[in-house]
């Protein structure tokens, strides 16, 4: 109970670990997945896993976006940098993703003009300040992200910036759930649903969840007694026999999703055949490109891309921990080899990935000192 | 790029591509406010909202917001990383 003093309402916190304690079946072993990489960091900085009874083990999604880029388009985005005249515009998360060979960031260091940007919106910026520079902005991100780069890819479009162009990285948070699913050896009793993702899709597009798979789902915020509530409200479905989409998240998440970023999306985007994932393969009609209107702003057809698919190193198993087969500190490199200095995978680049808030909030605990 | 961080809109100020001065944490930058447009006209000077990439993505009310970025001062260096990319931002 140590942590439950940094929560908004210590009270309340007490009180949903002593329900959930109530909830349990005797003998029951309960694995509970939280999709959002933003859930899996304060699920450690919080010291979530620790209030739980052992009875209820939080696995780790695959909802981190820079954790599920594979390494061959961060190959392609080395590449459009690599042209003369040309500047990469990213989020500063990509910066140290590994590719096959380096990372952006080593790629900015031998002279690719790679520059960081808070929004799509700086990267449109550069544009019009360089019109005798071909402007890249490398786009990733779930349905949390991809409405900013449609609204972003009209305006280049209304404004005819001819030098934009956007290499679109953005995927879907369905389709890699419904992969999950279908895996054999994978048991799991219910999930933490993406609270921001869901401000744009809304909670319907969760429902084949518990229709099709029988599983609990419930939309989570993410603050600490957010979590630990979802996490009270899932194992309440389980007690009384209930299998729904809830919405714990409600003060932010309206049930039918965002309808003007779901317009933007519709009209910019459109599903790719397949996408590959990081650690989970090729999966069908799980990421966007920007549609035939847009193809004047499509660097895909702009530039030659490699567009090679890269096998991980063998080392790295963010393959696992991004399907939850295997906690972070079970990878083989975790820790030792890997570190968010000198990252072999993205788990462990990103903040978000699973690997470095493990590592950052939660190593010392598990090494047995009281964190 | 993950993180959503509350905002306080200050004015509008580029109506046609509805573009919004807002303060976070002391920090006053141009956001977009257009996937918030409904038909009451969207977000206006004193709504708070959570920002993700220079977009408002929803509107939360004055409590939310100061629990939120309570979470997300607590948080370090993302959260500092976040403002400091913010900082760098300039959206026209």
């Amino acid at each position: 109970m140590k942590f439950v003093e940094e929560f908004r309402d210590a009270e309340l916190g007490a009180a949903l670990a002593a329900q959930i304690l109530s909830l349990l079946e005797p003998d029951r072993h309960y694995k509970l997945m939280e999709i959002c990489g933003g859930h899996t960091h304060a699920i450690y900085r919080y010291g979530i896993d620790d209030l739980l009874p052992d009875e209820v083990e939080m696995v780790h999604g695959p909802g981190c976006p820079v954790c599920v880029i594979p390494m061959g388009r961060v190959d392609d985005g080395i590449a459009i940098a690599g042209h003369e005249g040309t500047i990469l515009a990213c989020f500063g998360d990509m910066m140290r993703v590994p590719g096959s060979e380096r990372t952006l960031l080593e790629a900015k260091a031998a002279g690719a003009d790679v520059r960081v940007v808070y929004s799509p919106l700086d990267a449109l910026r550069i544009a019009r300040e360089n019109p005798d520079r071909e402007v890249v902005f490398f786009a990733i991100g779930f349905e949390t992200t991809a409405p900013s780069t449609a609204l972003t890819m009209m305006r280049a479009r209304d404004e005819a910036l001819a030098n934009f162009s956007c290499f679109c990285n953005h995927v879907a948070i369905v389709p890699p759930l419904q992969a999950l699913l279908a895996l054999p050896d994978l048991s799991l009793d219910g999930f933490v649903g993406p609270g921001h993702v869901a401000t744009v899709v809304g909670a319907r597009p969760f429902d084949f969840i518990p229709a099709e798979h029988g599983k609990p789902f419930v939309v989570s915020g993410f603050e600490p007694l957010d979590i630990l509530q979802a996490i009270e409200m899932l194992l309440r479905q389980l007690a009384e026999g209930r299998r729904e989409v809830e919405n714990q998240y409600r003060r932010v998440v309206p049930a039918e999703g965002n309808p003007v970023a779901l317009k933007a999306m519709g009209e910019v985007f459109e599903l790719r055949e397949s996408f590959e994932w990081r650690g989970l393969g090729e999966i069908p009609r799980s990421a966007f490109k920007l549609t035939a209107a847009f193809a004047a702003h499509d660097a895909e057809l702009r530039y030659e891309l490699p567009g090679r698919s890269v096998a991980d190193p063998e080392a790295c198993q963010c393959g696992e921990v991004l399907k939850g087969a295997i906690k972070p500190w079970e990878c083989k490199v975790f820790g030792t080899a890997c570190t968010p200095e000198h990252a072999i995978g993205t788990c462990m680049v990103s903040p978000e990935g699973a690997c470095a808030a493990y590592y950052n909030y939660g190593r010392f605990a598990r090494e047995g000192t009281p964190a | 790029m993950c993180l959503a961080i509350p905002g306080q809109v200050l004015e509008i100020v580029d109506e046609p591509n509805r573009l919004a001065r807002v303060d976070v944490a002391g920090v006053k930058r141009n956001v977009s406010v257009a996937l918030l447009d409904d038909d009451d006209g969207g977000v206006g000077p004193g709504d708070w909202v959570l920002i993700h990439v220079g977009f408002a993505i929803s509107k939360v009310d004055e409590d939310e917001a100061a629990a939120t970025l309570k979470l997300l001062e607590e948080m370090g260096t993302e959260y500092e990383q976040e403002l400091d990319e913010l900082k760098g931002s300039a959206i026209e």
